[in-house]
């Protein structure tokens, strides 16, 4: 699904190279959920734009889906981000002055499908995120937890190939986190292939691999975990 | 898709009612500065014969004795000789003369005092030549006009001012002591410029304004107007002293105008070639000095008098120049906007809108600005036009919009709004995604 080999990116000013990702290779298959973890500055949000497409990279190749995506140009890539990609980011991302079926709508709006259509699958995912009675709430009228399950609602309308999640549960609580924790794992579960960065260890162990980033480059790749009840209920936050 | 970021650009704008008030009334006061001045260009302007005027001819020949220069343009208008040679010569589809004057005016059986009014003596074809309208009656015949029969067409304005507007054909008038039938009243008729009297503008284009008055209130045959008025015409030119001062008929004087109508292109030649071979004719009789003619038609005529006054085109450029410093400070406002919103702009990149998605929709938002601008921008070009009302110049009461400069106003203001937001949408839509994501 997801396949980075040799991958480099460079950041260059006049007098210095900074390396954000160094020879850095992942391969995520269909259907997994795979948890990149390291500490701050090492390089995971970098490789989250990205496999997102939105970022180019300097070196190294990029098979998204089995499509190599080195040489797309921006529209091809918006159509694949649009088409292939849900995102998921910390700080949620909803359009403040758009109401909570506007929101949802966005990514479906610029995939050019028809009104009913539309209609079908927003309902669709704000059902599946326990959402569908707050279609005209505005994202200020929505706790933490409810505005990030309409982003993850947003991210599945489009019935994305592969899921990236940016520190999705870091701008909320433990009871909330525990909530968009649940619905991943549900999401998950239902066949979804989904990335999810993170610097939550703890996070990380409810993924089925953990990919560890150093210095821009994978330094540990825990072994394939399968999921269990009673791994899902030990790993529950309090 | 345009009917979604009609949407957005709506939600858009209520977000931030005060920028958005900032740039509809920097667009407005733009376009009301300079649709104003550009309506009364406009009329100022205009063809005053549409679908005619490039059959219609103002001919010249020089009957000027100075010989200073060897070639010149002919004086603006014929001695009296030259123009009975050339109208009573038939050589043209159509020719009428033009002689204008005041006269004094009175209805014997109205209590009215006397009123100074304008006339015009000219011949019968003046009238379908310039498709005049009547509201009663008709013009004279030529053969009328040919024995000098007391007989006249007044304007609407006289006949509403002498007789209440009624069917005063037949009535009597009586103009320097000589009782005139009325023939004819014509219907409201103002062509813009007056353009059959137009003469010397480029000698006196400051007071241009002149041309954009009223038409004549009385009009007769020429033979009549000078029995009746001889030694009040003008404007006139004078190489020589006339014998009897104001007495112009036998003098050295240009001061009758001539207007040919010519159908064809073949008989405009034909025309050209007459009037050098009358000019020449008259050299070698010793009459004339110059053989220089022209035969410009009437919108050549209009160009070459200047009749737009120059302070008309000095404001329209001001006003111009204006609104595009009201467009450089729009495009500073709706740069500021998008860039404000450059988190959810690198958001919608992020979910699939392309570079070209979020510049359309960024320029549909600066279009609606531009119709909102084109709403204030009309209603303070119709305070513009009221303003210009209220000036003391000829063509003040002409200043009102048409429908064609009314959906110009609307089609300048979304295109002033449209480039404005050219630059700002284009940055808008090169904002980097990923960088941004976190600023919504």
């Amino acid at each position: 699904m997801l396949k980075m080999t040799h991958l480099s990116k460079v950041y260059r000013t006049e007098v210095v190279e900074t390396y954000a990702l160094r020879d850095f290779s992942i391969d995520v298959k269909e259907g997994e959920f795979v948890a990149v973890t390291g500490p701050s500055g090492s390089g995971k949000t970098t490789f989250l734009t990205i496999a997102g497409l939105l970022e180019t990279f300097t070196g190294g190749s990029y098979h998204l889906d089995g499509v190599d995506v080195s040489h797309l140009n921006d529209n091809a890539r918006s159509k694949i981000r649009n088409e292939k990609i849900g995102f998921i980011f910390q700080a949620f991302n909803l359009i403040p002055d758009l109401n909570v079926y506007d929101n949802v709508e966005v990514p479906l709006r610029y995939r050019g499908m028809k009104a009913a259509e539309r209609k079908k699958r927003i309902m669709e995912s704000l059902e599946r995120v326990g959402l569908s009675s707050r279609l005209k709430h505005y994202p200020a009228e929505l706790s933490g937890g409810q505005q990030q399950r309409v982003a993850i609602a947003r991210a599945l309308a489009g019935s994305p190939r592969l899921l990236l999640a940016d520190e999705p549960t870091g701008n909320l609580d433990t009871q909330m986190a525990r909530g968009v924790m649940e619905l991943l794992e549900d999401i998950h579960r239902e066949g979804a292939t989904i990335v999810m960065v993170t610097h939550d260890p703890e996070l990380a162990t409810r993924a089925q691999r953990n990919v560890h980033v150093i210095d821009g480059q994978v330094v540990d790749v825990a072994e394939d975990r399968v999921f269990s009840t009673s791994q899902l209920a030990e790993h529950s936050p309090a | 898709m345009f009917k979604y970021y009609l949407q957005l650009a709506v939600h858009s704008l209520k977000r931030y009612p005060v920028l958005t008030g900032l740039m509809v009334l920097a667009i407005a006061v733009g376009i009301g500065a300079s649709m104003t001045t550009l309506t009364v260009m406009h009329l100022l302007s205009g063809n005053p014969m549409p679908g005619k005027s490039g059959k219609l001819f103002y001919a010249q020949v020089d009957a000027d004795t100075d010989n200073s220069y060897p070639h010149k343009d002919p004086l603006d208008m014929l001695d009296y000789r030259s123009a009975m040679d050339l109208w009573s010569a038939h050589k043209a589809d159509r020719q009428t003369l033009i002689i204008d004057s005041s006269v004094k005016v009175v209805a014997p059986d109205s209590q009215l005092p006397p009123l100074m009014r304008t006339m015009l003596s000219t011949t019968s074809d003046f009238f379908p030549m310039f498709d005049v309208p009547f509201q009663y009656g008709q013009a004279w015949t030529a053969e009328q006009g040919q024995r000098h029969a007391r007989v006249a067409v007044i304007s609407a304005a006289l006949n509403r001012k002498l007789f209440g507007g009624a069917n005063s054909v037949g009535r009597t008038l009586r103009i320097r002591g000589a009782d005139v039938r009325i023939v004819g009243v014509l219907a409201q008729w103002r062509p813009s410029p007056v353009f059959y009297k137009v003469v010397g503008g480029r000698f006196g284009a400051a007071t241009n304004g002149r041309f954009y008055g009223d038409t004549e209130d009385v009009m007769m045959p020429v033979g009549t107007g000078i029995d009746l008025n001889d030694g009040h015409f003008e404007p006139f030119t004078c190489w020589d002293l006339p014998e009897h001062a104001g007495h112009l008929t036998h003098a050295g004087c240009a001061w009758v105008g001539l207007w040919v109508q010519l159908d064809s292109p073949a008989k405009v030649t034909a025309y050209h070639e007459f009037l050098t071979h009358y000019a020449q004719q008259q050299k070698q009789l010793g009459r004339f000095t110059h053989t220089d003619v022209r035969l410009r038609d009437l919108m050549q005529w209009l160009t070459f008098n200047q009749v737009v006054p120059p302070d008309v085109k000095l404001q329209t450029s001001l006003a111009f120049a204006f609104l595009l410093i009201c467009l450089f400070n729009t495009v500073g406002l709706l740069l500021a906007k998008f860039l404000r919103r450059s988190g959810e702009i690198g958001l919608r990149r992020a979910l699939g809108a392309t570079r070209a998605s979020v510049f359309a929709q960024c320029l549909v938002e600066a279009g609606l600005v531009g119709v909102l601008g084109g709403i204030g921008g009309w209603v303070l070009t119709l305070v513009g036009l009221w303003a210009v009302r209220q000036q003391p110049v000829a063509y003040a009461n002409l200043a009102h919009m048409d429908l064609s400069m009314f959906a110009l106003t609307f089609l300048l203001s979304v295109l002033v709004a449209v480039l404005a937001g050219a630059l700002p949408a284009a940055r808008a839509s090169r904002t980097a995604p990923a960088l941004h994501l976190k600023t919504l």
